[in-house]
């Protein structure tokens, strides 16, 4: 038995929506998994119902080889860093810390040198006597964090920790969780619906949709290897493109192209999935693309054009060409780097 | 700095209406200060008079009532017990029925809360006489608890402290269960210092309530050791009515100077805690 151990959990809350369905979830100790989906997948659901902030309608939870389905939140032994930092208002940054070492009765002494050594540690020595109004973003962000680090939980449980932050502090405190939790160690969860948050944090991921885990892999596995629709569309930025097409004995065409010799029995209305970055520049390319809009990044140009009926398609090009408004780029697939999907179920098929 | 008539409208609106309640107590309190002889053939005085000592000392230091047995002083004494004594419980049982209400979520809690708000429209003055039944079956007249006790329940307070309460994000609540909060340190580790000013400013406004209180301890005393200033506004000096001696009018102005002191240094004390309470809330 893995060090978080989730057995068909379910969550029905009392006016009858199913917000988590039968999910199953082994995390290991030391690792850092991440919930990742859009908002009101039952992600978050699923984080409070480790933090024992729910209650769990049916299946068990076991932390440390213990059943903490009916333990009391107090008794868990985790940390929880909230959206909103919850912070109390009304003690300074020392009792912050402190408050929780209190409750379980630690002695003043070993208390000031637990406190002492999280300020340090995330850099916030010097605000101990302040209150978190007269804090920053960025410094409640890091105080919630000490807050959960100086009780040395079993685990961390992050729930959309940075959500509140500007776009330049979010990245910032992203690589400080990161390290944080590589120096500290400890088991942690992060529950977000960005999903660059997600790949950069995690070792492993779960892509959740409606209640239900899509896909769960290393942030790379999902990324190469999606096995759903939702999966593909929700992980890399900018989003794949999906184009209709159909799917005959192993030769696909699309509306104006097709291609041969694919690795899949299946025979029927597809969706193929291509990601901005997988597509190359060639003569005589398989699709033609009229340029709409450029997005220069200065690293890379974003290109969205038109394929006959299709809009918005996607195209990330190296950011030293100059592409102009109204040209048609020939684009090559790179080799095997499409993904096929069952149109009416979604899954996977190649 | 150009002052604009606007501005100049305003401040005479504020001076009258500061006069109209500055003036009334100015009256009473140089009439206070001057003999009954020259109040009764001169009538009430904007001057100062010269007899403040004699007066004043007179009002805290003579035994008054039926049997003369009480003096200003106890009166005072009993009046601050009173209303400290309703105050404070009734801040304190206010501030735990609404965290009740607001955090316990059982199912009553909704129908609880408006049969709570309702009894706004019984007062006591309503519910006197079951009231006082209760109390003398308890043997409870004539006694500091007789005076507190059926007054202590504040649907006004329970509801300030419930609205307030449900303005506190429950991630607080959450984080604190985590941290190993349990009801009860919830309650005072966070709920009571975050309601502080509030508390001060419902404070203010019980002691007001319950120094003011008439007609219950009316009822309620009839040992005079129990007698309350406000009481005593009416009864202390009546004899001079019933005998030849003259009316004691200036006693009587002094004796309501005295009257307002303590809640005015309440309100003084507390008025930092009343205005934030008012205006904002730290959270």
């Amino acid at each position: 038995m893995s060090f978080l151990d989730l057995k068909n959990v379910t969550k029905i809350y009392p006016n009858g929506t199913k917000a988590v369905h039968e999910t199953s979830l082994s995390v290991d100790e030391g690792e850092f998994m991440v919930f990742v989906g859009p908002s009101g997948c039952g992600k978050s659901t699923l984080l409070r119902m480790v933090a024992g902030l729910e209650e769990i309608t049916e299946g068990d939870i076991n932390l440390d080889g213990q059943l903490i389905n009916e333990v009391d939140p107090s008794e868990r032994d985790v940390a929880m860093v909230f959206q909103n930092y919850a912070l109390y208002p009304h003690m300074n940054v020392y009792n912050n810390l402190a408050y929780g070492l209190k409750n379980r009765g630690i002695d003043k002494e070993t208390i000031e040198q637990k406190v002492n050594d999280a300020a340090k540690l995330l850099q916030i020595s010097d605000f101990l006597q302040r209150k978190p109004s007269m804090l920053s973003g960025g410094q409640r962000q890091r105080v919630a964090m000490g807050r959960a680090i100086v009780r040395n939980p079993k685990i961390f449980l992050f729930d959309e920790p940075l959500s509140n932050l500007d776009a330049k502090l979010r990245i910032q405190m992203r690589l400080e969780i990161k390290k944080l939790q590589q120096k500290v160690g400890v088991t942690s969860i992060f529950v977000t619906h960005d999903q660059v948050e997600a790949m950069t944090l995690a070792d492993r991921l779960a892509v959740i949709n409606n209640g239900i885990i899509e896909q769960l892999g290393t942030p790379i596995e999902i990324y190469n290897n999606p096995e759903s629709l939702f999966v593909a569309g929700f992980i890399g930025s900018p989003q794949m493109n999906f184009l209709d097409a159909n799917l005959n004995n192993k030769t696909l065409s699309a509306e104006n192209f097709e291609i041969k010799n694919i690795d899949s029995d299946y025979n029927g209305e597809v969706t193929l999935g291509i990601r901005p970055e997988h597509l190359i520049e060639s003569e005589n390319g398989l699709i033609n693309l009229k340029v709409e809009l450029v997005e220069q990044l200065g690293s890379d140009n974003l290109v969205y054009g038109q394929i006959k009926n299709i809009k918005d398609f996607c195209y990330r090009s190296p950011g030293n060409q100059t592409i102009k408004k109204g040209n048609t780029l020939s684009l090559n697939i790179e080799e095997n780097k499409y993904y096929i999907f069952d149109k009416s179920t979604g899954k996977r098929v190649n | 700095m150009k002052i604009k008539p606007l501005q100049i409208v305003a401040h005479i609106i504020l001076i009258i209406g500061v006069l109209l309640m500055v003036l009334p107590i100015w009256i009473s309190f140089a009439s206070s200060t001057h003999e009954n002889v020259s109040i009764l053939t001169e009538g009430m005085r904007f001057t100062l008079g010269d007899q403040f000592s004699r007066n004043y000392n007179e009002v805290l230091n003579e035994k008054g009532g039926w049997s003369e047995e009480v003096t200003a002083a106890k009166m005072f004494i009993n009046s601050f017990i009173m209303a400290l004594g309703i105050a404070t419980l009734k801040v304190a049982i206010s501030a735990m029925s609404a965290y009740a209400l607001v955090y316990y979520r059982f199912k009553l809690a909704v129908p609880i809360f408006w049969l709570i708000f309702i009894t706004l429209l019984v007062p006591l003055e309503v519910r006197i006489f079951p009231s006082y039944k209760i109390v003398s079956d308890l043997g409870l007249t004539n006694s500091y608890t007789g005076l507190i006790l059926p007054l202590v329940a504040s649907a006004t307070a329970t509801f300030f402290f419930r609205q307030f309460y449900k303005t506190i994000p429950d991630e607080l609540l959450e984080s604190a269960k985590l941290d190993g909060a349990n009801a009860w340190s919830f309650f005072i580790d966070f709920l009571i210092p975050l309601s502080k000013t509030m508390i001060a400013a419902m404070f203010i406004f019980m002691f007001v309530y319950g120094y003011s209180q008439y007609l219950w301890p009316l009822i309620m005393t009839t040992a005079e050791e129990y007698w309350t200033v406000v009481m005593g506004m009416k009864i202390i000096y009546t004899e001079s009515y019933e005998g030849v001696a003259l009316p004691r009018t200036a006693e009587r102005f002094a004796y309501i100077i005295l009257s307002m002191i303590p809640p005015v240094l309440v309100v003084v004390f507390l008025q930092k805690w009343f205005i934030k309470g008012l205006i904002q809330t730290e959270k």
